[in-house]
């Protein structure tokens, strides 16, 4: 099994969640994060006062798949997140040792 | 004709010297029986309505929203809690100090041309049927009141996010009774008053609300110092939107301020409502355009604040100036008040945190100087008093200026000195970087 965790422009959510169903993936978890790779960040100018806005907002989603899910699901996130300019994310791949639903107690592929 | 004996209007004020220049003894109009005008009192009312909607929720909002969210309510509990205080004291002594006119004579000197004495203390004397003015008195009282609350809460903005809260009741009410009371006393208690026998125009407070509130905040944040990290780290405005609905509803209670301030539903009422929109849509332009060439972008802060400078800058013109002169004088304080509020304070280094000297002090001594010109006949305006030129009216609005200027700034450093040795100006740096909110009011504006 691995952990997908993807780092995308907050707008592509409700494209990439579309993609995801299609592909079978049957959870995900959002966080609202903060950061900055190349796009870094912007300035905002509040009566003559620069501000340079590093960390921009993003979303990261947590995904837990099967290891043959994981090149499909790679591919929808990839499709749907893309909008070809610079800031569009990032993909990160892990393993993941076990996973256990709390109600069943059912483990690993089952509880996915 | 009404007598201009009560007055703060500089058009009537204009009119009850044509009646002395006639040789009308003023004691004489002083006898004819004052009556009820139904009218005027209905629109005073309304106006007094209007003015205390500029503090509450309208300035509250537009400070509000300029903040942190750490300090959101700080700033709402201070323009609050001035509201309340300012009106106990208005009724234990403000309104006696700065509206008795005991002992005034028209063209002399003496202590009562620098404040009025406590005869009518707790309202002493004052009943149902006292009238000034054709409205009721406890009317012209309550309106003025509204006057003298949102004059110290425009400091606030200056020493925004460090003030500590019981210092800051102490400061208000001693510059309340020590700068604003002689203030309002020398420009509008009428004939006898210092700045009245001046011939200084101040229609609806300019000197009085504007430049004393502008300088009195510079002065403090002086002596305050700087909020922690400024002007290295971030400190952007939390909420726009409540700064764009503020300084809406200050525009919009700016109707009652300055026409409300001819204490009359008449021509010049009328015309104060003209101009005072002119100029706030002039200044809003002038200062959205000034900072799309500068900054390259227009903004909601920028055409926001425009518009309160304009309104600041047409007040003290708006009973003599016309509505050629109002967009002068609006497109004079949006640049002006916007090269204050970014280049002047940029480059002087002083933490004046919303700016109320840049937009209060400076839209307040353009509009005074200008009001001055355009109200001179001949460029439109209601005309200057009989044999007094452009040039001479300038030297009395100047001299209206500095003495503000210098009074406020004096009585300001002199208060804030005093209230220090009893309880300490600022917060904590710790209670600072918690944010005033949490820190001293045990609270905070979001729960979300």
């Amino acid at each position: 099994m691995k952990m997908i965790t993807a780092v995308i422009k907050p707008h592509k959510l409700d494209d990439v969640r579309a993609a995801l169903a299609e592909e079978g993936v049957s959870g995900v978890t959002v966080t609202e994060v903060k950061g900055y790779g190349r796009q870094k960040g912007h300035t905002e100018l509040y009566r003559g006062a620069e501000y340079n806005v590093e960390f921009l907002p993003k979303l990261k989603l947590e995904i837990a798949v099967t290891d043959e899910q994981v090149e499909r699901v790679m591919d929808s996130i990839a499709r749907t997140a893309s909008s070809g300019k610079i800031g569009d994310g990032k993909i990160f791949v892990t393993d993941l040792d076990a996973v256990m639903r709390i109600r069943t107690r059912e483990m690993d592929a089952d509880a996915l | 004709m009404r007598v201009a004996i009560f007055s703060r209007g500089a058009a009537t004020w204009v009119a009850g010297c044509l009646l002395l220049g006639l040789g009308v003894p003023i004691a004489a109009l002083a006898q004819t029986a004052p009556v009820l005008n139904s009218g005027d009192t209905a629109w005073m009312l309304t106006a007094t309505a209007l003015v205390l909607l500029m503090c509450i929720p309208g300035l509250a909002l537009f400070y509000a929203g300029l903040v942190r969210s750490k300090n959101v309510l700080s700033v709402m509990m201070q323009c609050f809690a001035i509201t309340a205080l300012i009106t106990v004291l208005w009724t234990a002594y403000g309104y006696s100090l700065a509206f008795d006119t005991t002992g005034m004579v028209a063209g002399e000197t003496n202590v009562n041309s620098f404040i009025g004495t406590l005869n009518k203390s707790f309202f002493a004397g004052l009943t149902r049927d006292s009238l000034v003015l054709g409205i009721p008195e406890s009317v012209f009282a309550t309106f003025q009141l509204t006057f003298a609350i949102i004059t110290p809460a425009l400091i606030v903005g200056a020493f925004a996010e460090r003030m500590r809260f019981a210092a800051l009741l102490a400061f208000i009410a001693g510059w309340f009774t020590l700068s604003y009371l002689p203030i309002a006393h020398m420009v509008w208690s009428g004939p006898g008053g210092f700045l009245w026998d001046l011939g200084v125009i101040d229609f609806a407070g300019g000197t009085v609300v504007h430049i004393n509130a502008g300088i009195a905040g510079l002065v403090a944040c002086l002596v305050l110092g700087k909020r922690r990290g400024y002007p290295t780290s971030a400190m952007p405005p939390h909420n726009l939107t409540y700064a764009l609905i503020g300084a809406s509803l200050l525009w919009v209670g700016w109707f009652g301020f300055n026409a409300g301030s001819a204490v009359a539903a008449n021509g010049s009422a009328g015309m104060a409502m003209l101009v005072t929109q002119i100029a706030t849509a002039a200044a809003a332009l002038a200062w959205m355009f000034a900072e799309w060439v500068v900054h390259r972008k227009p903004s909601v802060l920028g055409v926001a604040s425009g518009a309160v400078a304009g309104l600041v800058a047409i007040t003290p013109a708006s009973g003599s100036c016309g509505p050629a002169g109002a967009l002068a004088i609006g497109a004079a304080a949006g640049i002006v008040c916007f090269l204050a509020s970014t280049k002047l304070k940029r480059a002087l280094g002083y933490d004046d945190s919303l700016d109320v000297f840049g937009v209060h002090a400076v839209g307040g001594i353009v509009g005074a100087i200008l009001t001055g010109v355009f109200a001179a006949a001949s460029l439109g305006g209601a005309g200057l008093p009989e044999g007094v030129t452009i040039s001479a009216q300038l030297g009395k609005q100047l001299i209206g200026v500095l003495v503000t200027v210098a009074y406020s700034a004096l009585v300001t450093y002199v208060v804030l000195k005093v209230v220090g040795l009893i309880t300490p100006l600022r917060a904590s740096d710790d209670e600072e970087s918690e944010g005033l909110d949490l820190a001293l009011h045990n609270e905070r504006g979001y729960s979300l």
